[in-house]
């Protein structure tokens, strides 16, 4: 009795120091609370401020004709249509290409691959290659796409580098999907005798499909900021005619010539602004960047809606 | 499942829907089809502005589509000798190895000059003690020697204040630099290193205007378009030389020396015969030059230059003037002379 007695006497005693000791550690929380805030702000306000500057300097070419015209030498009538084009059919051809192949892969890797030291060496390929540099991609690209496999400056090789470029994020983010699904759910199913495809197919994937998603989007939205691999393979800078139309008035409707056509992008457009002489290229550059940014704010948002819809839907 | 795959064939139903919308843009802005044949010329960036122009003059009067890259003239001479465009604009002429390079694909060219530019020495619109500059003294500032040794104005002339030097030049990749180096250090890439370098001239452009002791150079165009934030040098060739300002009439009549440099297309020679396309396009190059040029803030080639780069054209003759090797203060008629 005695001794559980004593502890709390000595609680009671040092009553002062203790109440200190919370005081203390109250103080220190509400530090790191700040310390947090103030970190998430510069983040936060750093964007704001280029974006509000971007869209203040661009402001007077937010308008349609900046859409819809091809790039000129004077900058009132210069627009963006060859590059938005280009940027919409260059993302196709990196979305057809890495997203089937990231999601399979990382399905492979999650649910089928055996754990041994083959699939351990391709575990941390894939999270390396997440972080090489963009320009050793359109180095590769160049060496591989254009000359090797004669494809040229072309859309299909600019989709296809992008592609590998965000294969890796694409892996990645299905393995951190397919792992969130809980154990017993797999059991659930194999234990009402689903095969192993049934249980991926109609289980794992479906429940991940939002997380899946969201990784597809975030790496797509990589892709359409990206220059450097772009410009490696020899994109252009004047291009005043759109490619061929994927979709044609006569049978069979569709026509492929335009994965071999020359091209520009968004990023490269801006950058070519940005570097005339002329400061009222400068503004079609701001305009530009805005749009960039707004179109990639877009495109995570979808990932973050997208997200939370599929996850209400899901009860178990 | 149906669900999710109706959501997905709605997605594509919307791509398809938005990739039609396109088809019928480019329809319905399309001139008559003239040809399907594409002119492609890439290379330095600095003649881009000039290449712009034309394109799209050309492309709205004739409807035969032009394709302008920007890799530099270094890169447009290796995609030119590759056989990958028809035509590279070049801010140097053409070197030993690319002329080996091109031999070896059996590429013949023709070597136009095309517009002027002037190399512009720029200073803080609130210096003061700066009236004009000689060759000598900016080669005291800028040659490799100079390196962590000339650090203040008075360095290079006394009767100049005892106030930090602060160099702003064009990147070691670009013609500019190789251009200024060659005219005012007397060897190409010969330089100082520790000056601020951007590819980008504008970043010149700023940091020159953001700093009194400040010193930089570059195109005559950025000069033109920033008249306000910097102020040009007068250069003396010599030490008791006239100092000459870069301008239009000071270029055409060859006073500013040596810091004027041709601009230049190489096309390749089989197009006179195979591509009329290409061939029409350099005409309209040659014929819209003068006033396009001046549009875009380059100096254009006198009356007299011009008719013998046209008539060098007609001639088709291939090669270079310059045997391999880079050359200040060359006169085009004697250029062209030489091949």
């Amino acid at each position: 009795m005695t001794e559980q007695v004593k502890p709390q006497a000595s609680v009671l005693a040092n009553l002062d120091e203790v109440r200190a000791m919370i005081k203390r550690h109250k103080l220190n929380d509400s530090i790191f609370a700040i310390i947090g805030l103030v970190a998430l702000m510069i983040g936060l306000l750093t964007l704001l401020t280029l974006f509000v500057d971007l869209v203040m300097d661009g402001y007077p070419r937010f308008n349609l004709d900046f859409m819809s015209e091809f790039p000129s030498r004077r900058a009132g009538s210069a627009g963006l249509l060859s590059a938005w084009v280009g940027s919409l059919l260059v993302l196709s051809v990196t979305f057809i290409s890495a997203v089937p192949m990231g999601v399979g892969a990382g399905i492979y890797l999650e649910e089928y691959a055996p754990k041994n030291w083959f699939s351990d060496l391709i575990e941390i390929n894939v999270t390396n290659l997440a972080g090489v540099p963009s320009i050793i991609y359109g180095l590769l690209a160049l060496g591989l796409f254009v000359y090797i496999l004669g494809l040229g400056q072309s859309i299909i090789t600019a989709g296809l580098t992008l592609g590998l470029l965000i294969l890796p994020v694409v892996i990645v983010s299905t393995r951190e999907a397919i792992r969130s699904i809980p154990v017993a759910i797999r059991e659930a199913a194999y234990a009402v005798g689903a095969t192993k495809w049934q249980v991926v197919s109609q289980h794992v994937v479906h429940y991940s499909f939002g997380g899946i998603l969201t990784g597809v989007i975030i790496g797509m939205s990589r892709a359409i900021g990206e220059t450097a691999p772009i410009i490696t393979i020899g994109a252009l800078t004047f291009i005043a005619f759109l490619p061929p139309s994927p979709v044609t008035s006569e049978p069979p409707f569709l026509n492929f010539d335009w994965l071999f056509s020359g091209f520009t992008v968004l990023p490269i457009q801006m950058f070519s602004w940005l570097s005339r002489p002329n400061p009222e290229f400068h503004i079609n550059a701001a305009a530009t960047g805005a749009i960039i940014i707004v179109v990639t704010l877009l495109m995570n948002g979808t990932a973050i809606w997208l997200r939370y819809n599929m996850r209400k839907k899901i009860k178990w | 499942m149906s669900s999710r795959l109706g959501k997905i064939g709605f997605t594509f139903t919307l791509i398809a829907a938005a990739l039609a919308g396109i088809s019928a843009c480019s329809k319905s802005s399309d001139a008559p089809a003239v040809s399907t044949e594409i002119v492609r010329v890439d290379g330095s960036s600095t003649v881009f502005p000039i290449t712009e122009a034309i394109a799209e003059e050309f492309q709205r009067e004739s409807g035969i589509r032009v394709t302008v890259g920007i890799s530099g003239t270094g890169g447009g001479f290796k995609k030119f000798c590759r056989g990958e465009v028809d035509i590279t604009q070049a801010s140097r002429p053409i070197l030993d190895k690319e002329i080996a390079a091109c031999k070896e694909a059996g590429i013949e060219y023709v070597e136009l000059p095309v517009a002027y530019d002037a190399l512009t020495v720029v200073i803080n619109p609130d210096n003061t003690f700066i009236q004009s500059l000689s060759v000598e003294e900016l080669k005291a500032m800028w040659q490799p020697s100079a390196q962590d040794q000339i650090k203040t104005w008075n360095q290079v002339n006394p009767a100049w204040p005892d106030k930090p030097l602060k160099l702003f030049g064009a990147g070691s990749d670009s013609g500019t630099f190789d251009y200024f180096t060659e005219a005012i250090v007397g060897k190409a890439k010969s330089s100082r290193g520790d000056f601020t370098a951007s590819e980008d001239d504008n970043v010149v452009v700023q940091g020159v205007a953001g700093d009194v002791n400040a010193l930089g150079y570059f195109g005559f165009a950025y000069y033109e378009e920033n008249k306000s934030m910097v102020k040009a040098v007068p250069i003396r060739r010599a030490e008791n030389a006239d100092a000459v300002m870069p301008s239009e009439k000071s270029v055409m009549d060859g006073s500013y020396q040596p810091l004027s440099r041709p601009l230049f297309l190489y096309v390749k020679a089989a197009v006179i015969k195979d591509k009329p396309e290409a061939k029409a396009f350099v005409d309209f190059y040659l014929n819209n030059a003068t006033d396009l040029v001046k549009e875009v803030k380059f100096i254009p080639l006198p009356q007299e230059e011009l008719d013998a780069v046209v008539a060098h054209w007609q001639a088709g003759k291939v090669g270079t003037g310059f045997g391999g090797v880079p050359e200040v203060g060359i006169k085009i008629q004697e250029l062209l002379k030489r091949i």
